[in-house]
């Protein structure tokens, strides 16, 4: 771990800063200044002092930088390359072996698999969002105040972070804000039914057909039917239930529905105790050759008639309606949401770094190509197209890149957003990274390993930082 | 785990201290100490406790002092004893007496020489107030090295008794088969039986730690934890269907099985015991009271109650944990601690104040200041030599200790799946197989 971040911030700290600043930066920073050559711009004096100083006496001056180089940056990703080569122990050598289970293994493949996804699609989403803001904001009166607000969670630790959307997507929705918000949109056009939860007593006798639930056996008009139902709280029975029917009288296809279940306990299963109620309002279908040939609700005490059916045999059905659970939001943290769960608030982070860098990219833009655009008779829209983003291109570039290497490295949000049971599944490589080698398996060897091989994603990116830095540079 | 069985004692200590001013009888009898003149001795001893706990057990300090004179002075060791003891070894300065919270640190200091033996007065004295299983489990080869002094108590059932009283449920389920029918009735009656923590590996493991471990005995629950017989073991997969009983049920589950594993430890205590009650029944250790006071509004004793956990085999079993006392400067002073500490007056000082279980199965039980701390207190005594400690916790971390690895992660796919038992117990297997090398 220690290679990669020991490069990697000073890569990214150089992309956004204008040519020039990373001289007043430290070592690592001076470091890569130096190997760009003496065309920078550094100031021309000091380049005259090198100049004249012998080869010991520059070696001299170079030194801490070179000493605190080595300590810190050069002497880990040596030892990390070289300890990848051996087991759990440091005394056990195994070769490649660290490096043939990392791709065998079936966690540290979740872990490639969802790093892919992140490098895809949150520097995309944040630069594109950071845009969008940018732009949109360029000339409103009160951009400034907007800007400290979109800027603003990235001066929150990303540790709270992630316990504050530990809690936005929280499954409950008395917790989790966004279910929250969900339920109460969904209950708006869709009203929970009255009858959540409840059941046939006898699942047996039903045929049970996502939860509408149809009688097995048929049933004659010669004698009623009993429907007794459990799984509904007391306090759920509405005010206006009478006792339950235990006879119901007439003709036709005809029973009682009542919740059989007497409240403290006793009872005969499958028969009306005189404690128990009858459920009101239960929608009642009779079927014949599958087809619904009338529906009926039950009474008060819960009992329902079908007067015209009184002859013939039929199947009795209460349909899902009556019982359907309720609404309680979306499993954001399940195995399939989780990651893209993690990204969203990554992307709530991040959005107002990419939109401070490309507002400061868009004011630099020199007004007078925009107006001669304008005044060439080009569409808002095709200056933004044709002028606006050629010019904005470079800044866009840094942004994309610096994310990308943020984004390989990510590991707070999703150690702390992902609970338990789905942290397999949102893994990434730097949490595997750090699962292996102190969490539990405590293998360095092969935690060194997956640490290689994250370096080794990030460099390309940090070469082209670099080169593309030099290039500005010169 | 370790961390809460840690810190969630000191709330419970807190809590059932206010109840604990009322009876302040004294003990009587039953005293093993010889009444030793120790006066101008002094020893230091040294514990985990701080807060509550440790005023506790200052008190329990104060009480030999007046037996024997002796002077002793505590320490808190801070959070990694281990380390601690370690260093003072280091340095030539251990304490006379050390309590440690595992057992695991025992066996270590006892392998590297630093304790000293126990004398016989401290051997007759265990023997008559403890269970054989506390001797051994204080002993490395033979020799007997401690005093469990302070026990915790993971077989412990939590609910809530007006969801019992609504379902007509008018006695606690005492096996597996009873806890299963409850469950189902409470489910007829409206109410989802059981909270799950499924979100913590840890709990899972607990769950099926206290099956297999009334189901196929201590015997097979020591070769178990020791992985000399495979997780492919029939006892292993007979201890899965029996959990699959209830996990398999999706209506006996808040939430289900998905909304289980969303479910972390804490949640599945306010589950239960919260302002809108989700479940009736919680399941984990004498910890869960803790959090009861803590988060929640419901009343120990009246609005939250504990049973055992129910026997999935012939016998009770406990699931639990403890703390040793163990001598590392030999000394008459530091023996006639040892022999203190495990007679039934000292257990009786620390029981009365509340937040402490004793094995010591010649403590008067109604020493305890309320039914639930009684009741954590008498199944540990009650279980006798079906006492073990948690398999996971004796397991190597990767196995026994890791998120999204090892037994967490396969008992978590278990409760997603709970008719995969075979394929679980070669799961369990494979993972066991790679850990234990």
């Amino acid at each position: 771990m220690t290679d990669k971040e020991a490069v990697a911030p000073a890569a990214g700290d150089e992309g956004p800063s204008p040519a020039g600043a990373a001289v007043s930066e430290p070592d690592a920073a001076q470091s890569i200044d130096k190997t760009s050559g003496p065309t920078g711009d550094e100031p021309r004096a000091r380049t005259g002092v090198v100049e004249r100083l012998t080869s010991w006496r520059a070696l001299l001056f170079l030194l801490p930088a070179l000493l605190l180089l080595g300590v810190l940056v050069v002497y880990p990703i040596v030892y990390t390359v070289w300890r990848s080569f051996y087991g759990k122990e440091v005394s056990n050598f195994v070769g490649v072996d660290n490096y043939k289970d990392m791709f065998t293994d079936e966690a540290t493949f979740t872990a490639i698999k969802n790093n892919v996804i992140w490098v895809v699609v949150a520097p995309a989403v944040v630069t594109s969002l950071g845009l969008i803001f940018a732009v949109l904001t360029e000339r409103v009166r009160w951009s400034t105040a907007f800007k400290v607000l979109v800027f603003m969670p990235l001066a929150i630790s990303f540790l709270a972070v992630g316990v504050i959307f530990r809690f936005v997507y929280d499954e409950d929705p008395n917790i989790g804000v966004l279910n929250a918000a969900l339920v109460g949109i969904h209950d708006i056009f869709k009203s929970p039914s009255e009858y959540t939860g409840a059941r046939p007593r006898d699942p047996q006798d039903f045929v049970n057909q996502s939860g509408t639930y149809t009688t097995v056996d048929p049933v004659s008009p010669s004698q009623p039917v009993p429907l007794p139902l459990v799984g509904l709280p007391q306090t759920k029975v509405p005010s206006d239930a009478a006792p339950a029917a235990t006879s119901v009288t007439g003709s036709g296809v005809r029973g009682v529905v009542w919740l059989d279940f007497v409240p403290g306990g006793g009872g005969q299963p499958n028969a009306v105790d005189p404690n128990e109620k009858g459920l009101p309002g239960v929608k009642v279908q009779a079927v014949q050759n599958g087809n619904v040939v009338e529906s009926t609700t039950t009474a008060n005490d819960g009992s329902f008639v079908f007067a015209s059916l009184t002859s013939g045999s039929y199947d009795v059905r209460l349909p899902s309606s009556n019982f359907a659970a309720p609404f309680n939001g979306v499993s954001w943290l399940g195995p399939t949401l989780v990651t893209p769960s993690i990204i969203a608030s990554y992307v709530w982070t991040w959005a107002g770094f990419a939109m401070v860098l490309i507002a400061a990219g868009l004011a630099s833009i020199p007004r007078e190509a925009l107006e001669a655009a304008r005044v060439d008779g080009a569409t808002e829209f095709q200056v933004f197209r044709r002028v606006t983003m050629p010019l904005l291109a470079p800044v866009l570039v840094v942004v994309l890149v610096t994310l990308v290497i943020n984004v390989l490295k990510i590991f707070d949000l999703v150690y702390v957003i992902a609970p338990g049971s789905t942290q397999p599944d949102a893994n990434v490589l730097a949490l595997q990274l750090y699962l292996t080698s102190f969490g539990g398996g405590n293998n360095q060897g092969l935690g060194s390993a997956i640490a290689v091989f994250l370096f080794a994603l990030v460099v390309p990116a940090m070469i082209f930082n670099i080169r593309r830095f030099r290039r500005e540079q010169q | 785990m370790r961390r809460i069985t840690r810190t969630v004692p000191v709330l419970l200590a807190l809590a059932l201290a206010a109840a604990a001013c009322g009876g302040d009888d004294d003990s009587g009898g039953g005293s093993t100490t010889q009444a030793q003149n120790l006066k101008g001795q002094k020893i230091e001893v040294a514990a985990v406790w701080t807060g509550a706990e440790q005023q506790n057990f200052q008190q329990v300090l104060n009480g030999f002092s007046q037996k024997t004179g002796a002077t002793v002075t505590y320490t808190p060791t801070g959070d990694n004893v281990s380390t601690y003891l370690g260093s003072k070894l280091e340095g030539g300065a251990p304490p006379d007496v050390a309590m440690l919270p595992q057992q695991g640190v025992l066996v270590q200091f006892a392998d590297q020489g630093s304790l000293k033996k126990v004398n016989s007065d401290v051997q007759a004295a265990v023997d008559a107030n403890f269970a054989p299983i506390w001797k051994n489990l204080a002993s490395v080869d033979g020799t007997l090295y401690g005093v469990y002094y302070k026990v915790a108590n993971k077989s412990t059932v939590w609910y809530r008794p007006q969801a019992f009283q609504d379902a007509g449920i008018s006695d606690t389920p005492k096996t597996w088969d009873d806890f299963v029918q409850d469950a189902k009735t409470l489910s007829d009656s409206g109410v989802t039986p059981v909270s799950v923590g499924g979100a913590d590996g840890w709990t899972l493991t607990d769950w099926f730690e206290n099956v297999y471990l009334s189901q196929a005995g201590p015997d097979k629950y020591d070769q178990l934890s020791k992985h000399e017989i495979p997780w492919t073991d029939p006892s292993v997969t007979t201890a899965l269907q029996t959990l699959g009983q209830l996990w398999g049920d999706q209506k006996l589950m808040a939430g289900g099985a998905s909304g289980s594993l969303q479910t972390d430890f804490p949640t599945s205590v306010t589950n239960v015991f919260g302002k809108s009650p989700k479940a009736a029944m919680v399941y984990e250790g004498d910890f869960v009271s803790g959090v009861i006071t803590d988060s929640t509004q419901s009343k120990l004793g009246t609005d939250a109650l504990m049973f055992p956990f129910p026997a999935a085999g012939a016998q009770p079993a406990v699931v639990g944990g403890g703390d040793v006392a163990v001598i590392m400067k030999d000394s008459p002073a530091s023996q006639a601690f040892l022999q203190y500490l495990a007679s039934p007056e000292a257990a009786a000082i620390w029981a009365k104040l509340g937040g402490y279980s004793s094995a010591n199965k010649n403590l008067d039980l109604s020493n305890y200041p309320d039914p639930i701390a009684k009741a954590i207190g008498e199944a540990v005594v009650k279980a006798g030599d079906n006492v073990r400690f948690d398999m996971s916790d004796l397991a190597p971390a990767a196995f026994g200790g890791t998120v999204g690895k090892g037994e967490w992660k396969d008992l978590q796919d278990f409760l997603k799946n709970p008719s995969n038992v075979s394929g679980t117990a070669a799961q369990l297997e494979k993972d066991a197989k790679a850990a234990f090398q």
